[in-house]
């Protein structure tokens, strides 16, 4: 047996470089370096988790195709002929793209982060190395937003599968739904953060995220609705995410409303990163 | 290989230096203006109960936790200014594990390398020598959640090594564990040292202050209220041997009085009287010959936990 020693061999480092792995003053790492870092953590747990979480990523589509396009779908197509001409199913497909994005940040940005503060303390054990509450924090952004691609390309491509999209065009829903998941991650990292235990989450569902995916358009046009409710989604994220997903799936871009919402969401996003960065602090810096 | 910064160092380098050092939340002082230095080599331990401000202090020397005010050096470094680059030289054990235990034993060494800037090759090197000095090499594939309460601590230990910290931090390294696994722990740390790692450690433990610090301060209420070695402090606020005697009473300072005069000092706990003396023995024979007849007479070395009963006028473990 090796003699055990506590003190590093040379064997592995890099040659040239002065290693960071001896004594002494260390070369600080980049910013992208720092980033990477923590999301290479998240890509070790994914590594072992993503067997349980894949079928769920493509039953979810599978239930609401049938759900929503051939049953629902064909009561609409029969009776009214579609929505605006548009067979139901292409309706709403590219909303509901828009739609799971929430959900998948919902189920990973809540009890993730309160885990991470609070019971596996994995922040804890990232901040007592070079990382800053800021690079913790864009380096579990960037896992979210990498969970938010794989589920929303899954879900897109089963719905094409599907006959869910008119056009090829649709792909240009990708950036955007995962635009609209990021605009609920920075505010949910944020209020997640300022929470003790699971209630704030049963809340966040009942009072938020079941409404916003009932009165968004998602499912039938806002329009729908006596017009001084229609204001109401205007203000919501998801609205947003729904129209400029539906407006590009079905070739239907006006420039002006498409940057608008855009540019919605991006607000939504900066608003709740600048949120979340003070909130991480104030919980995670005793 | 550029080693030179380590090459110039003199062995009575201070590295860590506090004075005045003050933490507050909110209204209340968890440490109020504590002064110390730790030297290259040594192994410094803050001894205290529970509550005494250890942890806090632990977390600021970790500069994982703004200090309030008073000045705080590591390296010569400002904590406030220079965090980052001073927490890439530490290494650091917090009270509670902060393992992943959905990972496995090398997977935690791996992810935490990479946080300290090694590369995959360097942290695949280092894991794999850390785990055989952290004597669990044979589990470095399975999960950490069903580990011992020890394994896992010595785990976490490994995993604080990951960067080469020229100083390790130890909260309570061996709170919860069973004696054996004490001495494991211990073993270990006294490798550590001798391979010229600066150990700074908290215990309420006076064995484990005793078996390895070199120098230790003891922390009551936010405050120091002695310094030394472990032996120069016993030698200053308690005698040599301590001659303990029970008696059948509900209540020893009800029998406390019959005792008086014999020894240097004599402290009442609620189940047992402490005569402090040079010679136990002889104080045993005093006691004898007064015709005073305790249950049980016991004759043993002055440990810190005398020393603390002395200070404060408390035990360390309640
Ligand atoms: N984050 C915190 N907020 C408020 N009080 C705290 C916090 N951390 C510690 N304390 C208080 O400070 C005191 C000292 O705690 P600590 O440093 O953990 O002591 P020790 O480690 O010696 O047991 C305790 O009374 C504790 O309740
Ligand atoms: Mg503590």
């Amino acid at each position: 047996m090796a003699m055990a020693t506590p003190l590093p061999s040379d064997a592995g480092t890099d040659a040239g470089v002065r290693s960071r792995a001896r004594p002494g003053p260390r070369q600080p790492l980049s910013t992208a370096e720092r980033m990477l870092a923590v999301f290479s953590y998240f890509l070790t747990v994914y590594r072992r988790t993503w067997r349980g979480s894949i079928i769920g990523r493509f039953l979810s589509p599978l239930f609401f195709l049938l759900a929503m396009g051939v049953g629902l779908g064909s009561l609409v197509n029969d009776r009214v002929g579609g929505v605006d001409g548009l067979p139901y199913l292409q309706f709403v497909v590219p909303a509901i793209v828009a739609t799971q994005t929430m959900w998948v940040a919902m189920g990973e940005s809540t009890y993730q982060v309160l885990g991470y503060i609070k019971w596996n303390m994995g922040y804890h054990a990232m901040l007592a190395s070079p990382m800053s509450v800021r690079d913790v924090l864009r380096g579990h952004f960037l896992a979210v937003a990498a969970h938010l691609t794989t589920a929303t390309t899954i879900f897109m491509g089963v719905a094409a599968l599907f006959g869910g999209f008119r056009s090829v065009a649709a792909v240009f829903c990708l950036p955007i739904a995962i635009l609209t998941g990021l605009a609920f991650t920075t505010p949910i990292f944020a209020f997640t953060a300022r929470q003790e235990g699971d209630d704030g989450f049963n809340i966040l569902f009942r009072w938020v995220v079941t409404p916003l995916m009932l009165f968004s358009g998602t499912f039938f046009p806002v329009e729908q609705f006596p017009g001084w409710m229609q204001p109401i989604a205007w203000v919501t994220p998801l609205w947003h995410g729904v129209e400029a997903c539906r407006d590009v799936a079905t070739g239907a871009v006006a420039l002006g409303p498409f940057v608008g919402h855009v540019a919605v969401l991006a607000v939504y996003v900066a608003v709740g990163w600048w949120l979340a960065e003070r909130s991480f602090a104030a919980r995670l810096v005793p | 290989m550029v080693l030179g910064s380590v090459a110039t160092v003199t062995e009575d380098e201070t590295l860590l230096s506090a004075t005045g050092l003050t933490k507050t939340f909110g209204d209340f002082t968890a440490v109020d203006g504590i002064d110390f230095a730790v030297r290259k080599g040594e192994c410094f331990g803050f001894l205290g109960p529970n509550g005494a401000g250890k942890s806090s202090t632990m977390r600021m020397v970790g500069c994982v936790s703004p200090v309030t005010s008073g000045e705080l050096r590591l390296f010569g470094l400002d904590p406030a200014r220079h965090g980052p680059a001073i927490r890439a030289r530490l290494g650091s054990c917090p009270q509670r594990d902060t393992l992943d235990e959905e990972l496995t034993v090398e997977e935690n060494l791996w992810v935490y390398g990479r946080y300290f800037g090694l590369s995959r090759k360097e942290v695949r090197t280092r894991a794999a020598e850390l785990l055989d000095f952290a004597q669990l090499t044979d589990r470095a594939g399975d999960k950490v959640e069903p580990l011992s309460g020890g394994m896992k601590r010595r785990l976490t230990i490994a995993r604080s090594l990951i960067n080469s910290p020229e100083i390790l931090l130890l909260d309570e390294p061996t709170t919860g564990l069973d004696p054996q696994a004490r001495h494991v722990l211990w073993d270990r740390l006294f490798r550590l040292k001798r391979s010229g790692v600066t150990l700074v450690l908290t215990t309420h433990y006076m064995d484990e202050a005793e078996q390895l610090c070199d120098r230790l301060v003891v922390m009551d209420h936010g405050r120091i209220v002695a310094e030394g070695s472990p032996r120069s402090l016993i030698d200053e606020y308690s005698t040599r041997e301590v001659l303990e005697l029970r008696f059948d009473a509900e209540d020893h300072q009800d029998v406390a009085e019959q005792v008086t005069g014999i020894g240097e000092r004599v402290e009442v706990l609620p189940d047992r009287l402490l005569v402090y003396a040079d010679d136990g023995d002889q104080a045993a024979a005093v006691v004898h010959s007064r015709g005073i007849e305790p249950l049980s007479a016991l004759v043993r070395r002055a440990t810190l936990e005398d020393v603390f009963l002395h200070l404060t006028g408390r035990t360390l473990v309640d």
